[in-house]
């Protein structure tokens, strides 16, 4: 499974990366290096497994935590956006958002 | 993974609706509903609306590293009430899931979401479109994390935004696409409105934005396969969700019969001009690449804990209607009126209890007191007539003592607080209806002496002259005689 | 000293806190051409040593009282920057303390500063480096007190490196694929990572959500034993992955007996690729044990090497989530010059994340993507649980499984420069543990060519105690532990 110059372009996008052309190129050769070695995991026989998301989950059952309903969080704004690059009367700025 | 395709669910046996222009109308639902917990769904911040910019964001709301999510105990209660009261199953595991994609309002560059299992499968909806009793379909409904707002008012080339709603918790409520017709859509959204309020999971203010609609909306001849749909997205009105179905029917028909094939799109309504309108497009918007978020383990849901809800759970509107009718004899829809909200079926069960009439009680209350709660912008709970004045009135109108007329007046009394009882209303005004029958046979004797013409226009066959007559005795008893006893006496008295 | 002679000695106030941290501040400042810090406030730190010494004085004080520890700079602190070792969280200011930072605080601890760590904690070198050392006004590689050419290891280099050098009696790592375990055999120090949802990940800078934990390093097992104890326990308000089971004290089976201990010793730790003057040194270790009266047995873990993609895969797709989180938005670097929101976006994350970290950004976010997401990353996760079953039918044989820590010693600075893949194919040892979150050790078990070999010892699910028993025993008969490097 190889990956094209295409597929990085796509990808980048996706993560929000922008890639300069030889930082592109660097990439996809050193993704792909990774890939090889992924070829044998994808060629298990997984039938019948079920993924393992919790470590743990491998001999206990874990579920989730749940809290009760209430309100503990008091209002932390000026701690909260000390390293805020852009605030404005308590508002995040950031370039128009156009929909 | 692929996004679920709902529209494709089975579709064959459904009935065709109303077609518009000779276009069948194909429309699904998806709607979010702030559920009304005090804290976030995985933050204890506050939810309450209106506080001042990112003054109830705190650090996990606003993603700062090394932050976790914790699950809120009261929205899964939330959940677990609604799948009970729409009939559907509420998964015994369900997972949540990250939505990966970028966007200034959503901190963490994903939302948390249920993809694969959520919470509440199946289920429906039922409600009456006019007299046609109508059934929509659920697929699913499940638990995720709203996001924060944009401002743009006040910034020039730049947004404000405001992270205080990240992490509200929301129930996305998603339909097979069910619905024939915008009447019925808009029907759909008020019932599922009315259940959310009535078990007490969400607010309901729309203003606030505590219960939003996505419409995805198709048209295509009968016998053709599904066309493509556009969703509308974020319809926060009853009214506006009207207008801007039926704008994007038209607008589809229009396209369609110009020759041009329907893209599919996310659209907003813009309510000043009444039309939809495409969004900018986002490249690769569609992949979300969901997986099940390594920060929160499965959520288990014991039976035991269904069914200490289910003990808790409310009479639900549709089964409470059904017993009005059945137990008090009321029509379908004056029992569908009198369980819009939990206030208002107590009241009426309130008057009932304290001895009143259904169906009298009833007619007031769907009738002159609706009309004046809607006309004074006024709850139920505001109303200064109680349920058990109501009561007295309605009692004093089947026994006799007042007429209907005079009922009015004493109602209007009660109202405004000209007075608190009905009895001292009634005799503080002299409108006790005359019971004298002696007294009242006089006056029937005088007005019959006196209206010999009337007397034989009656006979010779006029209804009007016995009418007049009915007047007469009406006028000289000053409206204190009772009609119905009237009418028997004449009729007694003229064979 | 060490952690327990310091607390001790404090305790009996043979010395004062403020001597003691003033002590490790000069220590600190005298070394800094290691880079192994990157934050330092002297007052910060010499005011709470002032407030421990007041509590001793007092008779109140807690099991650490006035013990300097550093902070890998992964953990948030609310009274020091917070990096994470990126470009992209240059001046963020945390407005909490990590659990594990709160817990320590709570225990007595003085903060010595913070740790530098490979970009996002991803990497086996600590040369993936974006901010300044202490001392410098560039990012610099972190130095091996060894051997000053070479790497300490990673991502946990700044903390096994001030464990090394004396520069700090105790540190904080965090360890996702051995990122405690591998320096801690490249620098010749005591680390653990215990088992998966024992420390609170609240306040810990997410990489991989499924594998990250927070663990002690320091100069034995005693101490580890000790920092271990404070840092663990129930987080339930903060950290839904973390477990339920009630704090311990990790010391209580310290010197027990090794008589009858099981030690399994996988075939496949063994191999070809190990260097002989590692596999010798385990072998010497192994043999030590058996004096202690342990007996060795053959086991085996058959998908060992599959643990590499499988590893690679899973936290790779994690970790491009957990990273989206930067975007100039709310906290952190933001590009200076951008065109709109989107361009905004690029730019920052361009300039903000070094080459690693885009690296496995691109590469999570591939193994999840439309159509790949089933044959990678649900296929890691299915392989991942074959490997922890392994681990369980192994754990039928032995008590605890012993191998090395790393297939070598330290490599040179640069050494694997431009070849990612050599730097995670030298991981083999460490991964299979992290992704069954099994309790894993790296405790010093002799030398190769005058640089450090450590021994690993992994341990069954909880079974810290028992690990920490078996490194005291071995360390109280052995003095690898005590070596310093020259010039230390």
């Amino acid at each position: 499974m190889s990956l094209t110059s295409t597929d990085i372009a796509r990808i980048a996008s996706l993560a929000r990366l922008q890639l300069a052309p030889d930082e592109s190129e660097r990439m996809l050769g050193q993704i792909n290096g990774f890939f090889e070695l992924v070829e044998r995991m994808r060629a298990v026989d997984t039938a019948g497994v079920e993924p393992l998301a919790h470590p743990v989950a491998a001999i206990e059952d874990i579920t989730l935590r749940l809290a009760e309903d209430v309100v503990t969080e008091p209002d932390n704004r000026e701690a909260n956006q000390r390293s805020a690059p852009a605030v404005e009367n308590g508002l995040f700025l950031v370039p128009k958002v156009i929909e | 993974m692929s996004e679920i395709n709902t529209f494709e669910a089975a579709q064959s046996g459904r009935p065709t609706g109303p077609l518009v222009r000779g276009y069948e109308v194909i429309i699904g639902f998806e709607t979010h509903a702030q559920l009304s917990t005090v804290s976030k769904i995985f933050s204890r911040a506050s939810t309450a609306f209106g506080a001042e910019p990112n003054t109830q964001a705190c650090a996990v709301d606003l993603a700062l590293p090394g932050t976790l999510p914790v699950m809120n105990k009261g929205a899964v209660e939330r959940a677990i009430r609604l799948g009970l009261a729409l009939g559907s199953t509420i998964a015994p595991r369900s997972v949540f899931a990250r939505k990966n994609y970028f966007y200034p309002d959503l901190p963490k560059g994903y939302q948390i979401s249920q993809f694969e299992i959520p919470v509440v499968q199946g289920g429906s909806v039922s409600f009456f479109v006019g007299d046609e009793p109508k059934t929509v379909r659920l697929v699913r409904a499940h638990l995720e994390e709203d996001a924060g707002k944009s401002l743009h008012e006040d910034f020039v080339g730049q947004s404000g935004i405001d992270l205080n709603r990240a992490g509200t918790p929301l129930l996305e409520i998603v339909t097979e696409p069910d619905m024939r017709s915008t009447a019925e859509a808009v029907a759909y959204a008020r019932e599922l409105h009315k259940i959310v309020t009535w078990i007490g999971i969400c607010d309901g203010n729309m203003q606030e934005g505590s219960f939003r609609c996505d419409a995805n909306v198709s048209v295509r001849r009968p016998g053709d396969k599904l066309g493509t749909r556009r969703e509308i997205k974020n319809l926060n009105s009853f009214k506006f969700m009207q207008q801007a179905i039926d704008y994007e029917i038209r607008w589809q028909i229009e396209e369609i019969e110009d020759g041009r094939a329907i893209q599919q799109a996310t659209v907003l309504f813009d309510p000043d001009s009444g039309e939809t309108r495409a969004m900018r497009t986002k490249e690769d918007a569609a992949d979300y690449r969901y997986f099940p978020d390594p920060d929160l383990p499965p959520l288990a849901i014991a039976a035991e804990w269904i069914e200490r809800v289910r003990a808790e759970m409310p009479e639900l509107p549709r089964a409470m209607a059904e017993r009005y009718v059945r137990e008090h004899g009321l029509s379908d829809y004056d029992a569908a009126q009198l369980t819009q909200s939990p206030a208002l079926a107590a009241y009426f069960q309130g008057a009932v209890a304290a001895g009143a009439n259904a169906k009298l009680a009833s007619n007031w209350i769907t009738g002159e007191i609706a009309r004046r709660l809607n006309q004074q912008d006024l709850a139920i709970t505001e109303a200064p007539v109680t349920a058990s004045q109501l009561a007295r009135l309605v009692a004093r109108i089947g026994d006799g003592t007042i007429s209907n007329n005079a009922a009015r007046q004493v109602f209007d009394a009660l109202w405004t607080g000209e007075g608190q009882d009905v009895d001292a209303v009634i005799e503080a005004k002299g409108l006790k209806q005359m019971s004298d029958s002696g007294a009242l046979e006089k006056i029937v004797d005088g007005v019959l002496a006196t209206n010999q013409r009337n007397i034989d226009e009656y006979r010779a066959g006029k209804e009007k002259a016995f009418n007049a007559l009915v007047g007469q005795v009406m006028k000289a008893s000053q409206g204190k005689a009772n009609p119905a006893q009237v009418n028997a006496l004449l009729k007694a008295k003229l064979g | 000293m060490g952690v327990a002679g310091l607390a001790a000695a404090l305790r009996e106030r043979k010395i004062s806190a403020v001597e003691a941290a003033a002590h490790h501040l000069a220590r600190i400042r005298s070394h800094q051409a290691l880079g192994a810090f990157v934050a330092l406030d002297d007052e910060l730190t010499l005011a709470q040593a002032r407030a421990a010494d007041a509590r001793i004085a007092a008779g109140s004080a807690a099991p650490l009282e006035g013990v300097p520890i550093a902070h890998k700079d992964i953990f948030v602190t609310a009274d020091l920057p917070t990096t994470a070792g990126s470009r992209i969280l240059a001046g963020y200011r945390s407005p909490f303390d990590a659990t594990v930072v709160r817990k320590l605080a709570e225990a007595g601890a003085v903060t010595l500063g913070k740790l530098s760590c490979d970009e996002f904690a991803m990497g086996s070198a600590n040369e993936n480096v974006a901010v300044p050392a202490l001392g410098f006004d560039h990012p610099v590689p972190v130095r091996n007190p060894w051997d000053s050419e070479r790497i300490p290891g990673g991502s946990s280099g700044g903390s096994a490196v001030a464990v090394a050098a004396g520069l700090a009696p105790g540190a904080t790592g965090t360890d996702t694929g051995g990122s405690i375990r591998q320096p801690a055999s490249f620098c010749g120090v005591t680390g653990i990572k215990p088992t998966y949802g024992r420390a609170s990940r609240y306040g810990m800078v997410a990489f991989a959500s499924s594998l990250d934990q927070a663990g002690p390093m320091a100069r034995s097992a005693e101490d580890c034993a000790l920092l271990l104890s404070a840092m663990c326990g129930p987080d339930p308000e903060r950290d839904s992955t973390s477990l339920a089971r009630p704090a311990e004290d990790f010391s209580r089976q310290l010197a027990g007996s090794l008589d009858g201990l099981r030690i399994g010793v996988p075939k496949e730790f063994f191999g070809a690729g190990v260097a002989p003057g590692v596999r010798a040194a385990v072998e010497g270790a192994l043999a030590e044990y058996e004096k202690l009266g342990a007996r060795r047995v053959e086991i085996t873990l058959p998908r060992t090497e599959l643990s590499i993609p499988v590893y690679y895969i899973i936290a790779a797709a994690e970790a491009s989530s957990n990273l989206s989180r930067f975007d100039g938005v709310k906290f952190g670097h933001r590009a200076k010059h951008y065109r709109d929101l989107a361009d905004m976006y690029a730019q920052t994350r361009e300039e903000g994340f070094g080459d690693e970290v885009k690296r496995r950004i691109m590469i999570g976010t591939y193994v999840l993507s439309h159509g790949y997401y089933d044959a990678y990353y649900l296929q890691a996760q299915k392989v991942r649980r074959m490997i922890a079953d392994d681990f369980q039918q192994a754990f039928a044989q032995c008590d605890l499984i012993a191998g090395p820590a790393a297939p070598s010693v330290a490599w040179k600075l640069g050494e694997h420069g431009g070849d990612p893949v050599a730097d995670y194919l030298a991981d083999i040892f460490t991964l299979p543990a992290s992704l069954a979150g099994l309790p894993g050790m790296s405790v010093p078990a002799g030398f190769d060519a005058g640089l450090p070999v450590g021994l690993q010892l992994i341990g069954n699910y909880f079974a810290e105690a028992k690990l920490l028993n078996a490194a005291h025993a071995f360390q109280q008969a052995t003095d690898w532990h005590r070596r310093w490097p020259a010039g230390f």
